[in-house]
């Protein structure tokens, strides 16, 4: 019987790519927003005491908006460059996708009623925010991935709504993976408050000028993270709407909602492995270990 | 207000409205209502030719941008581009030519008028469907440099007029007679489910009336009266992904915000839901004078007004 063994607040700002240098990425920085590196190493670290298959990661930066829909082609090489921030994130991608996994998941998300569509086609670019968690969480390349787009239903009914399919997808997942023999982490690949800065500094690694866009973001950002680090997922699910609006938060993707779902809203503390802004936006790395099921 | 150009002044000699969505250029014969459209995106490359265009400008409603404004300035941008929605569709390979001094032109006017703008010269960048689809029915073989624009996700109307502003500015001080394409839908609601091509249509009556009275006003060339209600518009018949319905905006401060054109609908269909129409507006004189200017007509942006979220 398959499992979900871990599952992680992973953010994508394509800066931290950045910042890191590594080969696959043609531009190169000085240093930058470290405590959100070390936060990823410290993922890493834990993740490395964890046996697992298969990373599972849900993207705000594959947008659809018929349906949600998954990778469904073995594997994929090419070149990622991110549209907002071209000149940091130019990346040379290598990748496998745990395509019968991928089906498994489409088929019990279309079962729960939700529409679904495998992608087959092999020109299509993965999106950054899903290499971006991947490339931090797992820098080797040595798992397959399954990615999962961003059905925008927050943006066409409400962010009610919104939550209530990505739970569902959340809960079709799980069902998916506990049928397969695979054992799985799970990537919600977003930031928290997501009010970006409308320039760059000259020095785009100028932490000098690196903040949260403004207090009440902050605020908002420290009561999630509080909540996640006391089990309060529940409590959390209910006010993530509401956090969605006020914070302007890329939780509109329902990609946090997934991962709650998915992991059937633990009661276990997360682990905080660092918090950090990037230009303006909030950001945690989060993550809850569920090697024995997690409480709940 | 902006003379109609002759012949052989510089400025903007056309301005057409498309759709990004890419049936017309991957299954034009899936419904009648597509291939409507791609017939119609060959009528309005036949304005750009009879309006003596020498360049084409496409700001795009599908290339969102946050730091300022992004001009593309790749020489000629290769790829295989695959919708990230319809991908099952097909895939779209394109090389363009891309006027890259007007790119850097086009940046400098941009700052001159305190925005923040920049070009993006990079292989692989990932030029957007609607910009894809658009240059590809319209200019195919690249018979004319294009420059590809970005939507900014956070600028509203002051911003917006500007930066046509500053993209009009670049077009008459390099002696140019552009055709400008805004890229987008007019209502924006796709089915949230697959649907027969056979059976597309305008997702709700109500988006489909907004959708005719937006096309009555264009057809009779009152660009600015159009521009006057895209708050309005976005109200009614957008689902609000970005802060405001802006293209009218934008295009009405490119070509002159007024109501003197010779307005023409090629075309007006259905898209998975979305209202889609092909509208041509060619600068003249004697047009309906409705406008009504109700919001500041600003000509230097001076940041954001300090707005929180």
């Amino acid at each position: 019987m398959g499992q979900i063994v871990y599952g992680a607040l992973a953010p994508h700002p394509p800066h931290l790519v950045y910042a890191e240098n590594p080969p696959q990425n043609e531009p190169t920085a000085e240093c930058g927003w470290e405590p959100l590196r070390w936060g990823y190493e410290r993922l890493r670290k834990a993740l490395d005491g964890i046996d697992y298959d298969t990373i599972v990661v849900l993207s705000p930066h594959w947008q659809t908006y018929v349906g949600t829909h998954f990778l469904g082609v073995p594997h994929f090489k090419s070149l990622s460059v991110d549209p907002i921030f071209p000149n940091l994130f130019r990346y040379h991608y290598e990748l496998d996708v745990d395509v019968p996994l991928a089906e498994a998941m489409c088929s019990r998300a279309s079962e729960a009623g939700l529409v679904t569509k495998m992608m087959r086609n092999p020109d299509f670019r993965v999106d950054y925010g899903t290499i971006v968690s991947c490339h931090l969480t797992n820098p080797s390349w040595d798992k397959p991935i399954v990615s999962v787009s961003s059905q925008r239903s927050a943006a066409y009914y409400s962010l009610e709504v919104m939550q209530e399919q990505a739970v569902a997808l959340g809960r079709a997942t799980r069902e998916a993976i506990e049928a397969s023999d695979r054992r799985v982490v799970l990537l919600a690949s977003e930031s928290l408050s997501h009010r970006h800065f409308v320039a760059e500094p000259d020095v785009v690694e100028d932490m000098s000028k690196e903040h949260i866009t403004n207090h009440h973001q902050y605020l908002w950002d420290m009561k999630l993270i509080e909540m996640m680090r006391r089990g309060q997922t529940r409590e959390l699910l209910d006010l993530l709407p509401e956090f969605t609006e006020q914070a302007v938060a890329e939780s509109d993707s329902g990609a946090l909602s997934w991962l709650l779902a998915a992991m059937d809203l633990p009661t276990i503390p997360a682990e905080l492995f660092g918090y950090g802004t990037v230009i303006g936006t909030g950001n945690a790395v989060m993550g809850w270990d569920l090697t024995d099921g997690g409480a709940r | 207000m902006t003379e109609a150009t002759t012949d052989h002044e510089p400025g903007i000699v056309a301005g057409l409205i498309v759709p990004g969505i890419p049936h017309p250029l991957l299954c034009p014969d899936a419904s009648e209502g597509y291939r409507a459209l791609a017939d119609a995106f060959a009528e309005a490359r036949q304005v750009i030719h009879d309006a003596g265009a020498d360049l084409l400008i496409i700001y795009s409603t599908m290339w969102p941008s946050i730091i300022g404004h992004q001009v593309q300035a790749r020489p000629e941008p290769e790829w295989v581009h695959v919708d990230e929605l319809f991908h099952d569709l097909g895939s779209i390979p394109y090389k363009f030519q891309v006027d890259v001094p007007f790119a850097h032109d086009l940046v400098g006017h941009m700052e001159a008028r305190g925005l923040k703008a920049r070009a993006v010269n990079y292989h692989g960048f990932p030029i957007d469907t609607g910009s894809v689809v658009a240059n590809t029915l319209l200019n195919g073989d690249n018979a004319l440099p294009v420059t590809m624009l970005s939507s900014n996700m956070y600028s509203d109307r002051a911003e917006t007029v500007v930066h046509g502003k500053a993209v009009r500015d670049a077009v008459v001080a390099a002696g140019r007679r552009a055709a400008v394409v805004v890229v987008g839908t007019l209502s924006n609601r796709l089915f949230t489910d697959w649907i027969d091509p056979a059976d597309d249509h305008v997702h709700s009556l109500k988006d489909d009336e907004w959708n005719r009275k937006v096309l009555e006003l264009l057809g009779q060339g009152r660009l600015e009266d159009t521009a006057q209600l895209s708050r309005e518009i976005h109200r009614q018949i957008r689902v609000p992904k970005v802060v405001n319905f802006k293209p009218m905006w934008w295009l009405s401060s490119v070509m002159g915000a007024h109501n003197d054109y010779r307005g023409t609908v090629h075309a007006y269909g259905a898209l998975h839901g979305t209202g889609s129409a092909v509208v041509s507006l060619v600068p003249t004189e004697g047009g309906i004078g409705l406008k009504e200017f109700d919001e500041d007509d600003v000509d230097v942006f001076q940041g954001d007004r300090e707005v929180l979220a």
